[in-house]
């Protein structure tokens, strides 16, 4: 595949290049603390990346990332608290509880490191891949599909919060010293997860570039935009939203898995029905068919949320409501559409600057 | 003997406030396809006009029986105005709805934490319904809560209601024609924006009503709406939209489920268990338990 095929192959090579060169300047320009922020935010955006795709591209409203995101956080984070306890130990809150005197077997295999990377992008689509299955062959859509997928996530955290022995409950995994022999309190090896981040975060936007320019990408639009008549020409729509939401749920599971290290802690709070709501508003803002619109706004989104929520925590629940209802409810296609719509509207001024000298000659 | 029938009165009584949850929203589901996630804070709306009730009545009894209609009033008009505001100019895209929605119910829930502190509340029962029935004597007696008879008292009545209503009066019948085929209904010279807002108004109300029963078996707080509105869209999406029999029955069918599950593991596995029941469920029927029959392909 060639990775400038496509319309606007140029811009994408531009926005590649600007991109790297911005993510490379990052660590010069900013502080650790806001540098940290920042990895932070690069991973809510490749969340975003996949709900571009599956929403934007495929018309699922997918109000469940949270569950994608937490499958890989959990197991990144239960590798990294298996490594910090060291051979023949114990996690520490296990041994704080005092109810485990092993490691639960379901724990056993992310001792593995390579078993454990694996894990954190082919658990998630794995789930996604069985959950979709069921959901999509027997046509289920739409809004029942958003509410089954944001029930998914209910249930997923409530499931974590009961099973506190083994899972943290509440708290979560917390406290996570190292990455792969690496101490994360070092500002150096922060800078080295943040690079990772950046890099991973690119590597999917051309993932997703490449599935969205392919015959797939076409059939996925659509699938959205009428499904029989797909399905009349003889493809499964089934299996194409399938593979959107499979896609969406590894993207989100590996952003998940790379939390972990740059934030230090994955809980239920961080994958309920909330989160997994918010993983979505930052592309609905910036544009969900458009990639970089979709990435621009998680980041922007999770930015505003920070600077205000720290200031002004009532300001920042009725800025995000606003936003909701603003970007969704009267700008459909995100900031991202505004670009066009602002060349329109300058192409028709100039159609009637170009008319009028003509009525006025007659 | 009595430890099953316990469980299944639990189940009854849990179905009840679920069905008087998703009552009203299954009328604006069905009404116009779209999703209201707001919902849950008219149901928050409910609870808090309960509360605000008591603080100047006196007695628990009286405010109580004032805060059902008041609270459907109120809740009623919130819904009407999101209506005329938002919702009738997105009922082309129901998806955004979902989500214009929870943008509001966001702003509802900040509202109501502005207002009356984020900490929940509480109200006072009435005396009536503090105590206990005894059903079944003997060594192992059944007793059942009077709150919970009192709430499966008042969903019953809501839903006869809301039947009556839908069967019997000029407007059930125009909403059930909008419902069935909303073109032909306006061709047909029904003013189908004034069906629509009328309809956003009784489910609304409906849940201001199940925000009263609310206050009754749990505190009232700013994220209430959030716990319970997942559990009645699952209602919805099992029973079928928009069809009153198929919520009625999944509402009680889920709360005995829930209630027998939660008996035998734990409340979060129940809930995953219950996840998955009604994801099989779909496998049989994706529409749904009931649905209107349509001449649509799926």
């Amino acid at each position: 595949m060639n990775l400038l095929k496509g319309p606007s192959a140029r811009a994408a090579a531009g926005f590649a290049g600007s991109a790297v060169v911005l993510f490379a300047l990052a660590p010069l320009l900013l502080s650790d603390f806001r540098l940290g922020l920042l990895a932070k935010y690069l991973c809510i955006a490749m969340v975003a990346v996949g709900v571009c795709l599956a929403w934007g591209r495929g018309g699922l409203l997918t109000l469940g990332q949270g569950v994608f995101f937490g499958l890989g956080g959990y197991a990144m984070a239960m590798h990294l608290k298996i490594a910090d306890a060291g051979p023949g130990n114990l996690p520490d809150f296990m041994q704080l509880y005092g109810t485990a005197t092993e490691l639960p077997w379901w724990w056993q295999p992310f001792a593995n490191p390579l078993f454990a990377l694996a894990a954190t992008v082919l658990l998630p689509m794995a789930v996604a891949a069985v959950l979709g299955s069921f959901i999509f062959r027997r046509r289920v859509k739409g809004a029942y599909f958003a509410i089954l997928s944001q029930a998914l996530a209910a249930a997923f955290a409530i499931w974590l919060i009961g099973q506190q022995a083994t899972t943290g409950g509440t708290n979560g995994l917390t406290d996570i010293q190292g990455f792969f022999g690496y101490d994360l309190d070092d500002p150096v090896n922060q800078r080295m997860v943040y690079f990772v981040i950046a890099a991973a975060l690119l590597l999917l936007i051309a993932l997703a570039r490449q599935l969205i320019h392919s015959r797939y990408g076409e059939l996925l639009v659509a699938v959205r935009d009428s499904e029989e008549r797909v399905r009349f020409l003889g493809y499964d729509p089934a299996n194409v939203k399938l593979v959107a939401y499979v896609v969406a749920a590894g993207m989100a599971g590996l952003a998940g898995a790379l939390f972990v290290p740059a934030v230090g802690i994955i809980s239920p709070a961080l994958i309920g029905i909330v989160p997994s709501i918010e993983f979505v508003i930052g592309a609905a803002v910036g544009g969900r068919a458009s990639l970089v619109g979709a990435v621009l706004g998680a980041v922007a989104v999770a930015w505003a949320k920070t600077a205000l929520s720290e200031e002004f925590p009532a300001a920042w629940t009725y800025f995000q409501g606003l936003l909701f209802i603003v970007a969704l409810a009267f700008l459909p296609g995100g900031l991202a559409s505004l670009v066009g719509i602002v060349r329109r509207r300058r192409a028709t001024a100039e159609q009637k600057a170009a008319v009028i000298p003509v009525g006025e000659a007659a | 003997m009595t430890v099953i029938l316990g469980q299944t009165f639990t189940g009854i009584s849990i179905g009840a406030v679920l069905l008087l949850i998703a009552l009203g929203l299954s009328l604006t589901f069905g009404q116009m396809n779209v999703i209201n996630m707001a919902h849950g804070e008219f149901i928050m709306a409910g609870a808090y006009t309960t509360y605000v009730l008591q603080k100047s009545i006196s007695s628990a009894g009286i405010s109580l029986l004032v805060a059902l209609p008041v609270a459907f009033l109120v809740s009623g008009a919130l819904g009407a105005l999101l209506e005329w505001l938002l919702i009738r100019r997105l009922y082309l895209r129901p998806l955004d709805t979902l989500l214009v929605t929870w943008g509001v119910s966001l702003m509802l829930q900040q509202l109501a934490r502005d207002i009356f502190g984020a900490p929940n509340v509480q109200t006072r029962a009435p005396d009536v319904l503090t105590g206990n029935i005894t059903l079944l004597g003997g060594d192992d007696p059944l007793t059942v809560a009077n709150n919970r008879l009192f709430i499966l008292g008042l969903a019953v009545t809501a839903v006869v209601a809301l039947s009556l209503t839908l069967r019997l009066t000029p407007l059930g019948r125009r909403i059930r024609a909008v419902v069935q085929n909303r073109d032909l209904a306006e061709v047909s010279g029904i003013s189908t924006s004034t069906v629509d807002r009328t309809a956003f108004f009784i489910g609304s109300g409906l849940a201001g009503v199940a925000g009263v029963a609310l206050t009754l078996v749990g505190p009232i707080g700013p994220t209430m709406g959030t716990n319970v509105i997942i559990d009645a869209f699952l209602v919805i999406v099992v029973g079928g939209i928009g069809q009153l029999k198929g919520t009625v029955i999944v509402a009680f069918v889920l709360g005995v489920l829930q209630s027998v599950l939660e008996y035998s593991t734990t409340v979060s596995v129940a809930k995953v268990l219950v996840l998955v029941g009604i994801v099989a469920f779909l496998q049989w029927r994706p529409q749904g338990l009931y649905t209107l029959r349509t001449r649509s392909l799926v």
